[in-house]
């Protein structure tokens, strides 16, 4: 599992050079500003994951609550101090560093959730627990979705993975299923910009909006079969918006072309494959669930990232783990795997509980 | 601490094969896009990335007739600047201030903005453009261009014409023969980034561009010059508004020299003298103006001159001979009006050859009433003066006649010596040209040849041809009787001992007639019994004396005298015996 991280890691490294040089190039006059911040996120967040996982994940279980009440505050500090930056309100500055809670926030409901369902005692058939599982993380759903919408799906998508895991029963999560694609519709239709994404969506080439999505394809479009080489990409030349940012899988489409692509897609299927390896085997069901729900993160993520990109839902803004630009992203990230890498080290041993 | 149950693992395992199926459906999703619609999405992308630069053709050359050239292209540069290229700005504009002599600040403006290109000057000699690119700044664009260029400035400037700032004729043959002279531009495709920058590794893909073709024309340089002089001489002389004169061969319509006093200069074709407090409608106004070319765009009334066609309808249709005789009493009347004679005192009894000699008006009315209106009619358009001529020159004015019907007696009687009716001057050449080679309506025209710039493909222009508008026979008599004018007669100022030389004067006041404006005017062929060359002198509100025969003759025949040798026209030893007799 280390060595696919690593391999992410390093992938994600050389292609956001490849595509971000230009960018950097116009606005800083540095080809390698955005990578050398992303070197360096990454490399505090390489050292936080050894240590974590060399770490009892125990540990973080007396954390969880006061962790999920942190990111719940820092969400909240960020809808009054935080940085807009690309119209959105969504970070911390802290001197020069600044953080994205909303990146912690994830970490923050995978620990809490691992904690508040592994910890309860009975039988957990009733809908009672999923009930209240939801109820409780509500507040940070609603406190990161006011400004960022993606963060907050994906958040919600971690919590019913992990309920759906606790829980033995299927018809119920059919049913919430249902009612979230119901809930969907109405809230689309409640705001028209909405609904002008679902135009957008349909008929990139037609809005102005559709920019992004349109000059994705584009670069999609260009690779074909092989692609055109690392570092071939004309479409990151500033065509593709913030190439280094949510549309990068476009460029790797681009520069590698289809195998290169279906190759990172399996590299991330086996790195999914790992936490559902880790999760069975996990020695408790606090460590299953932590496995579990990182799988759900980078699956979900990785999924929606790659459909937006491809056009087959609607534009919204996620970033591919691992790959796409954001020191908070990596950084988190990198702790997340930490602690499932500490479950798979005490899986191995079968000597932490 | 409670255990992972089989059912966790069970759900786990179902999270997993969910989370594959669906990344192996974006699998399959990106196949599509890549593999199907690759080619789409390529294509666009190709597009969006590639720039078009163009590559001026070079504008065909216009020639004469002995193959000098008219028209010719200067090779001139566009200076640019491109913002995030330039390495060393002090230099670059402390050069370009130097290089072009603009003023520093403008300069400063333009390579300091931040935009992808920005045009410095255009229209910069080549040996300029060639120092610059020898300063070898990065940044600085030097860019090849064409211009076009008149060597011989003020030359037959309304014919020629002259180009737009996008290589595109405005008036004159440059207009007519556009397509012909544009050839086509090539273009150079570059790679760029989403700022237009061009992509250095990416190559690049060049159509080269395709130089127009060369317009040979029937002017020849010779007597083109021989005619200008002569009509800035009589202008001059006369104090006259301006000048016209058309030379041209009667027996094809090729067009020798057409000028039109005064020329304006090509290579400054914008510039209008005393426009200073012109608005922008004056000036234009005035502009087009100065670009007229009166003898094709504006009509005037021939005059006498016109009775050359009235004496030939006659003598078709038989209602006169050489030899009928008239008598002239200063006057005739017509239904209710009095038409005077230019002589009040009457010519008295005269043969119809001396009548034409004369410019008889009586006489001409007594041919025009014998003909009556329809049959007048009828040779007036038989002899092409309803239409216009096909000259290869835009803008050509139609004739402005009476109907028909409401041409009653006393319309049918001025319009037999020349007035109540308008032609251009080419109209009034064309025909009488028409009249006296035998009876073929010939179109007038300056383009003869057409040939690709590596004189490898040839076309010959072809114009269209209507025989036997009159018969050889009346063709003949005409061209004895107009010898006669010459000869002796009201022009015999046009007389050079030794040629046979036929012709008629004119000279019509304009309208309104109290305003007391002449137009005087002769047109004369040579030699008479296989007429070579045909020439018209017009000449707009001369001052003192404005008779025809007086001022205009002199000046075809001055031109005719200079241009005999040279077109191959040699003396009649019989005629200049009789001279000394």
């Amino acid at each position: 599992m280390l060595l696919v991280i690593l391999f992410l890691i390093s992938f994600g490294l050389i292609t956001l050079y490849s595509t971000s040089a230009y960018n950097g190039q116009v606005k800083f006059h540095d080809t390698a500003y955005y990578f050398k911040k992303q070197l360096f996120a990454t490399i505090l967040g390489a050292v936080l994951m050894c240590g974590i996982s060399r770490m009892d994940y125990h540990i973080f279980e007396k954390f969880a609550v006061s962790g999920y009440i942190c990111s719940l505050l820092l969400s909240t500090a960020v809808l009054f101090f935080g940085d807009s930056y690309n119209g959105s309100k969504r970070w911390l500055s802290l001197g020069p560093l600044s953080f994205q809670p909303s990146e912690f926030a994830k970490l923050a409901v995978i620990l809490f959730l691992a904690h508040i369902v592994s910890s309860r005692k009975k039988k957990q058939t009733g809908l009672g627990t999923l009930i209240f599982v939801m109820i409780l993380i509500l507040p940070i759903v609603a406190l990161v979705g006011t400004n960022n919408l993606s963060t907050a799906i994906i958040i919600l998508g971690i919590a019913v993975i992990l309920v759906f895991v606790s829980n033995p029963r299927y018809l119920p999560f059919i049913w919430i299923a249902v009612t979230g694609i119901g809930f969907i519709a109405v809230f689309l239709s409640m705001e028209s910009y909405r609904l002008d994404r679902l135009k957008i969506w349909r008929n990139p080439e037609q809005y102005e909006k559709g920019y992004q999505t349109i000059q994705g394809l584009y670069a999609i479009g260009s690779g074909g079969l092989f692609g055109k080489g690392i570092g071939q990409s004309i479409q990151k030349l500033g065509f593709v918006p913030e190439a280094q940012n949510d549309m990068i899988f476009s460029i790797i489409c681009e520069e590698l072309g289809l195998v290169g692509a279906c190759i990172l897609i399996l590299v991330f299927l086996i790195l999914i494959w790992r936490f559902m390896v880790v999760a069975a085997y996990a020695p408790d069901l606090f460590g299953s669930l932590i496995a579990a729900g990182t799988m759900g993160h980078i699956a979900i993520q990785v999924i929606l990232n790659i459909a937006v990109v491809t056009n087959t839902i609607p534009n919204t803004g996620i970033t591919l783990p691992f790959i796409s630009y954001g020191g908070t992203s990596i950084l988190f990230l990198m702790a997340e795997m930490g602690i499932a890498l500490s479950v798979s080290r005490c899986q191995k041993k079968s000597s932490c509980i | 601490m409670l255990r992972t149950k089989t059912y966790h693992k069970k759900k786990i395992v179902v999270v997993f094969l969910g989370c594959a199926l669906i990344l192996f459906a974006l699998m399959g999703r990106l196949g599509y896009l890549m593999i199907f619609q690759s080619e789409y999405y390529s294509e666009k992308a190709q597009e969006l990335h590639e720039r078009e630069r163009d590559i001026k053709a070079a504008r065909g050359r216009i020639l004469d007739a002995n193959g000098v050239v008219l028209a010719d292209n200067k090779a001139v540069c566009t200076i640019s600047v491109i913002h995030n290229q330039i390495k060393e700005p002090e230099k670059v504009i402390e050069m370009l201030v130097k290089e072009l002599g603009l003023p520093e600040e403008n300069v400063r403006k333009r390579v300091e903005k931040y935009s992808s290109i920005e045009r410095i000057k255009t229209n910069v000699e080549k040996e300029v453009g060639d120092r610059i690119r020898e300063y070898n700044y990065s940044g600085v664009k030097v860019d090849e261009d064409f211009k076009r260029y008149y060597p011989l400035d003020c030359f037959a400037s309304k014919v020629l014409g002259f180009t737009g700032s996008d290589n595109q004729g405005i008036i004159g043959l440059e207009t007519v023969y556009d397509e012909v002279l544009q050839g086509q531009n090539g273009k150079i495709l570059t790679l760029t980034d989403a700022r237009g920058v061009e992509l250095e590794d990416q190559g690049e893909v060049r159509l080269e561009a395709v130089p127009g073709q060369d317009l040979y024309l029937s002017i020849d340089v010779n007597i083109q010059k021989y005619a200008e002089q002569a009509a800035y001489q009589v202008m001059e002389q006369k104090s006259a508004d301006r000048v016209e004169i058309i030379l041209m061969n009667p027996q094809n319509g090729e067009i020798y020299a057409m000028v039109n006093a005064p020329e304006f200069d090509l290579n400054d074709p914008f510039t209008v003298e005393g426009s200073e407090g012109m608005s922008e409608e004056e000036l234009q106004n005035a502009r087009n103006q100065m670009w007229r070319n009166g003898c094709i765009n504006d009509t005037y009334e021939p005059g006498s001159t016109f009775k050359i066609i009235t004496a030939a309808a006659g003598l078709e249709e038989g209602v006169v001979t050489p030899s009928d005789s008239f008598f002239c009493p200063g006057y005739k009347i017509v239904d209710d009006r009095r038409i005077r004679c230019h002589k009040t005192a009457g010519h008295g009894a005269e043969s119809f050859v001396e009548a034409t000699r004369n410019s008889c008006n009586p006489v001409f009315i007594e041919v025009g009433l014998r003909l009556g209106t329809e049959r007048f009619y009828h040779y007036f358009e038989q002899f092409g003066l309803l239409s216009k001529t096909g000259i290869d020159v835009p803008g050509e004015a139609g004739t402005i006649m009476h109907q028909q019907e409401k041409m009653g007696n006393v319309e049918l009687a001025t319009c037999a010596f020349g007035q109540s009716f308008q032609i251009t001057p080419l109209q009034l050449i064309t025909t009488v040209s028409s009249l006296i080679n035998g009876g073929t309506r010939i179109t007038p025209h300056f383009g003869v040849k057409i040939q690709s710039s590596d004189q490898t493909k040839t076309k010959i222009l072809e114009y269209q041809k209507t025989e036997n508008i009159v018969s050889e026979e009346t063709s003949k008599t005409l061209r004895t009787i107009l010898e006669q004018v010459v000869d002796g007669g009201s022009g015999k100022n046009a007389y050079i001992a030794g040629y046979h030389i036929g012709g008629k004067t004119a000279t019509s006041e304009t309208l309104p007639r109290s305003a007391n404006k002449y137009i005087s005017s002769f047109l004369g062929f040579a030699p008479a019994n296989d007429p070579k060359v045909i020439g018209i002198c017009v000449i707009h509100n001369p001052q003192g004396v404005y008779y025809g025969g007086t001022i205009a003759a002199p000046v075809i025949r001055d031109i005719f005298a200079n241009i005999f040798p040279y077109l191959g026209i040699e003396r009649d030893p019989m005629a200049q015996e009789t001279e000394s007799e």
